[in-house]
C-alpha cells in the first residue's frame, strides 16, 4: 500500500491539520509516514504545499517524486493546479473550489474552474459553502478531509479518530463540528466522483 | 514503546534530551527554530529545569552554551545556516578550546534560500574549525546523532557539528526512543588552562587540533552513519551525503540500487570507504545536499573526469536536491508529469492584512516623498517584504543589525535622509552596537524599530526587548527628546507622518518606535479574553 499526497493551499487555511489527522490514522493503521510541511517566509499568505507520504514499506524522500502523487488535495483551486506537474496519470485532484484572492492578479474563476473541470479524475467542492450551511465556517478544511477520504484507503473510523485527537483539547463541539463537516464531504465525494 | 512523529528538527532535540542534555541556547532563524522551540514545550525538559529560553543572538547563544560546556554540562546550540555566521567568531575558537561537558553546534541550511539570504553549506564550517560533522538523513538519524556527537564530543573534548537542511527539518516521520541517559553532574574542567586562548596557549591547542585529525578519520571509517552497500554494477559509483541518500534510493523500486553506494553520515570525509568506491568504480556520481564539498575534495584542483556531480554539470550548481534532479543525474527516464497549467499565477508572501507594518510603511512613504527613492535600509524580518509592492518602502535587506549600520555608512557619506527600518527582535539581535556607533558618530540617521511585540516571521517567539526598547535607546546615548513612539493605524496617519517629517529634519541620531502588536499576536489574546 501506498499512497502520496500533495496538500495545497494558501498560509493559514488550516492544511497542516489535514496532515496531521491523514498522520495519525496512518500511524494507528500501522503504516510508515513522512510528511513534509513548510515553515517561515511562504506562510505569510504564500503558497504552501505538504508532501504526505505513507507506505507499508520504508519510505525514503520527504518529498513526492514529480508525477507520483496519488492524489492532490488542495483548500484553493488555483494552489491545487499549480502542483499539477506532481500528479500521476492515474491521480485524483481533490479542491475547493472557493478562491482565496489575495493578488492583484488572480485569474478569472470562470477560467480556472474550466481548468479544473478538465482533468479526468476530480472532484470539486464547495467547501466554504457547505462549511458554512453547517454553521461551521472554520471547518472548511475538514470538509475537504471528507472529500479525500473516500481515495485514502485508511478506515473512515481512523480519521474520526483522528479528529478526536487533533481537535480534543478543543472540546467536544469543535470536535463534533468536524466530525459532522468531514463526512459531508465523503457524502458529497461519494455522488460526485467525475 | 510507541513512536514519536517528529520533524527532524524535533528528532534532534528529543535526541539531545534523551542523550543527557542540560541545556538548549539559540536564536529562532527558519529552518533551525523548532529544535529549541520542542525542548521549550517539552515536560521532561521542563521537570528537567533544563535551559530554554531564546538568547539575544547566535554569537551569544555560542559562547553561552560554550559556559555550560565548561561547567561540565551536555549543550546544544541551534542556529540557521547564517546565524553561524553570526557565532563565528565564539564557533572557529571553540574549535581551539574545545568541550568539557559534551556541545553540539546544531545548524540548520535552507538550500534554494526558501527563508535566506544565501545557501551556504555549514560543513564548509565544520572543514574550516577542522571539528566533527554529522548529517542526518532521516528523522530516526538526526535522533540517534546527538548520542554519537556527545560521546565524540566528551572523547576528544571538541565541539560537534549536526548540519541539517531544510527537507528534513521541516519534514516528520516516526522516532523510536532510546534510553535516556542521566546528565552530567557540574564539573569544572581537568585543564585548568583549557578555555585560554592566549597566544602561547592557543598554538598549542592548534597543534593539538591539527594532531586528531587522523583520529576524527578513523571515526568516521568506523561510524555507524558511513555505511558502504556494495552493487554488483561497478561502472558507477555513488556517494550519497545526507538527504542525497533519500533520493537516489527513491528512484530504484524497494531500494534496490545496482550500483555501489558510499552513504556519508559523519564528517571528516571516511577516507578507506572513499579509497575503495574510487578504486572499484569506473565513475563516480557525487550526490549532496547543498554545496559541492565531498566533490571539490575528490576532484582536486586540477579535476577528475570520472567525478560527476554539481561541478561538471550532472547536477545544478546551485538549489536544493530532489528526486528528479537525483534521477536524471542517473540517466533513468523521466516519470510522466504535466505542466504547471498557464492560468497559474505566482503567489509571493505578502505582509498580513491589518499588520502594523503597512501602517508603519504607508506613512515613512509619505514622509520621504520629497526625496524619491533610495533612502531606507532595511533588515530580515516580516518587513523586509515591504519591499514589494504596493508598498516598495525599503531598499536594502542584507543581514541582521545591518540596516542601522548601513544608514550610519550612508549618511557618513552624505546621503540625505538616511534611515534604518528593524524590528524590534532585529534590533535587539544585532541592532544596538551599531546605534552605539551612530551616537558616538552623531550620524544624522532616522532608526525605525517596528515594534510588533514578538518575533514573528519565525513563528512568533519572544522578543529580547520586549518593554526595553526606549531604556536601551537612552541607555546607549540617543536623546530622550527624539525617542518618538507610535502608534501605526491609519487613523493616526497624518499624526504619524508629522512626526517622522520632525525627525528626518533633526540634524542627529533620532529613533522612532511604531508600537503595536503582530495582528496574530492581537488575535490570539484576543480569543483568550
Amino acid at each position: 500500500m501506498k499512497k502520496d499526497i500533495i496538500l495545497a493551499g494558501v498560509g493559514g487555511q488550516g492544511i497542516l491539520s489535514i496532515a496531521a489527522i491523514i498522520g495519525y490514522a496512518a500511524v494507528e493503521n500501522g503504516l510508515n509516514l513522512k510528511q513534509a510541511e513548510v515553515h517561515g517566509m511562504s506562510q505569510r499568505g504564500g503558497d504552501v504545499q505538504s508532501h504526505l507520504r505513507i507506505s507499508d514499506r520504508e519510505i525514503y524522500s520527504d518529498l513526492i517524486p514529480q508525477g507520483g502523487a496519488d492524489l492532490i488535495i488542495s483548500v484553493e483551486p488555483m494552489e491545487a493546479l499549480r502542483y499539477m506537474p506532481y500528479l500521476s496519470q492515474n491521480g485524483w485532484f481533490i479542491t475547493n473550489t472557493t478562491p482565496f484572492v489575495n493578488i492583484p492578479n488572480y485569474p478569472d474563476t470562470e477560467k480556472l474552474m474550466n481548468e479544473v473541470n478538465s482533468i479526468p479524475n476530480h472532484v470539486a467542492i464547495n467547501a466554504d459553502q457547505i462549511a458554512k450551511d453547517m454553521g461551521a465556517n472554520r471547518s472548511m478544511n475538514m470538509v475537504m478531509l471528507g472529500a479525500a477520504s473516500v481515495f485514502l484507503d485508511i478506515p473512515y473510523k481512523k480519521l474520526e479518530d483522528g479528529i478526536k485527537f487533533v481537535f480534543g483539547r478543543k472540546g467536544d463541539e469543535v470536535v463534533k463540528a468536524n466530525l459532522k463537516a468531514m463526512k459531508a464531504g465523503k457524502d458529497f465525494a461519494e455522488e460526485n466522483k467525475a | 514503546m510507541k513512536k514519536l512523529m517528529l520533524l527532524g528538527d524535533e528528532a534532534i532535540a528529543q535526541g539531545a534530551l534523551d542523550a543527557g542534555l542540560s541545556g538548549a541556547y539559540g536564536y529562532p532563524g527558519t529552518p533551525s527554530t523548532e529544535i529549541v522551540e520542542y525542548v521549550q514545550r517539552n515536560r521532561e525538559a521542563i521537570e528537567r529545569n533544563v535551559h530554554l529560553t531564546w538568547s539575544a543572538n547566535e554569537k551569544t547563544a555560542m559562547e553561552e552554551a560554550l559556559g555550560m560546556s565548561y561547567a561540565g554540562k551536555r549543550v546544544i546550540v541551534t542556529m540557521k545556516h547564517v546565524g553561524l555566521n553570526v557565532a563565528a567568531d565564539p564557533y572557529m575558537n571553540s574549535a581551539l578550546t574545545g568541550a568539557n561537558g559534551g556541545v553540539i553546534v546544531a545548524v540548520a541550511d535552507d538550500p534554494s534560500m526558501h527563508s535566506s539570504q544565501n545557501e551556504q553549506d555549514s560543513r564548509y564550517y565544520a572543514k574550516f574549525a577542522l571539528m566533527p560533522a554529522l548529517e542526518p538523513s532521516n528523522q530516526q538519524e538526526a535522533y540517534e546523532m546527538p548520542f554519537l556527537a556527545y560521546e565524540i564530543s566528551e572523547k576528544y573534548h571538541l565541539p560537534v557539528m549536526m548540519r541539517l537542511t531544510t527537507r528534513l527539518a521541516h519534514s516528520r516521520a516516526g522516532i523510536k526512543r532510546r534510553k535516556v541517559l542521566k546528565e552530567n553532574e557540574l564539573h569544572k574542567p581537568e585543564n585548568p588552562n583549557q578555555f585560554m586562548l592566549l597566544p602561547a596557549f592557543a598554538r598549542k591547542k592548534y597543534k593539538h587540533l591539527l594532531s586528531i585529525q587522523e583520529d576524527l578519520i578513523r571515526e568516521s571509517e568506523n561510524s555507524p552513519f558511513n555505511k558502504y552497500i556494495d552493487g554488483e554494477d561497478k561502472s558507477l559509483g555513488i556517494i550519497a551525503c545526507g538527504l542525497g541518500f533519500n533520493y537516489l534510493m527513491e528512484n530504484f523500486e524497494a531500494g534496490k540500487c545496482p550500483y555501489p553506494i558510499l552513504k556519508i553520515g559523519q564528517y571528516p570525509l571516511p577516507r578507506k570507504q572513499i579509497e575503495k568506491i574510487m578504486s572499484e568504480c569506473e565513475n563516480i556520481l557525487v550526490v549532496e545536499e547543498g554545496m559541492p564539498l565531498a566533490e571539490e575534495m575528490l576532484n582536486g584542483f586540477l579535476g577528475n573526469t570520472k567525478i560527476k556531480g554539481r561541478l561538471d554539470g550532472t547536477i545544478p550548481r546551485d538549489g536544493e536536491l530532489n528526486p528528479q534532479i537525483v534521477r536524471k543525474a542517473l540517466n533513468l527516464p523521466e516519470l510522466p508529469s504535466q505542466a504547471i497549467p498557464d492560468i497559474v499565477a505566482g503567489r509571493p508572501p505578502a505582509l498580513c492584512v491589518g499588520c502594523p507594518h503597512i501602517d508603519t510603511y504607508k506613512a515613512l512613504n509619505e514622509a520621504l516623498k520629497p526625496y524619491g527613492k533610495g533612502h531606507v535600509f532595511s533588515d530580515i524580518g516580516c518587513y523586509t517584504l515591504g519591499f514589494l509592492p504596493p508598498y516598495k518602502a525599503i531598499d536594502t535587506c542584507v543581514d541582521m543589525g545591518a540596516s542601522v549600520s548601513m544608514a550610519v555608512g550612508a549618511a557618513d557619506a552624505g546621503l540625505f535622509p538616511a534611515v534604518a527600518a528593524i524590528g524590534d527582535s532585529t534590533f535587539g539581535h544585532s541592532g544596538m552596537t551599531p546605534l552605539l556607533d551612530a551616537v558616538l558618530s552623531k550620524s544624522n540617521i532616522v532608526v525605525i524599530i517596528m515594534d510588533n511585540d514578538i518575533t514573528a516571521m519565525t513563528g512568533m517567539q519572544d522578543s529580547q526587548v520586549t518593554g526595553r526598547i526606549e531604556d536601551i535607546c537612552t541607555g546607549v546615548g540617543v536623546e530622550k527628546e527624539h525617542i518618538r513612539v507610535i502608534n501605526p493605524l491609519s487613523r493616526h496617519h497624518e499624526e504619524n507622518v508629522k512626526i517622522i517629517e520632525e525627525e528626518l529634519n533633526y540634524n542627529g541620531v533620532s529613533v522612532i518606535i511604531p508600537r503595536r502588536p503582530c495582528i496574530h499576536v492581537y488575535a490570539k489574546r484576543k480569543r483568550k479574553n
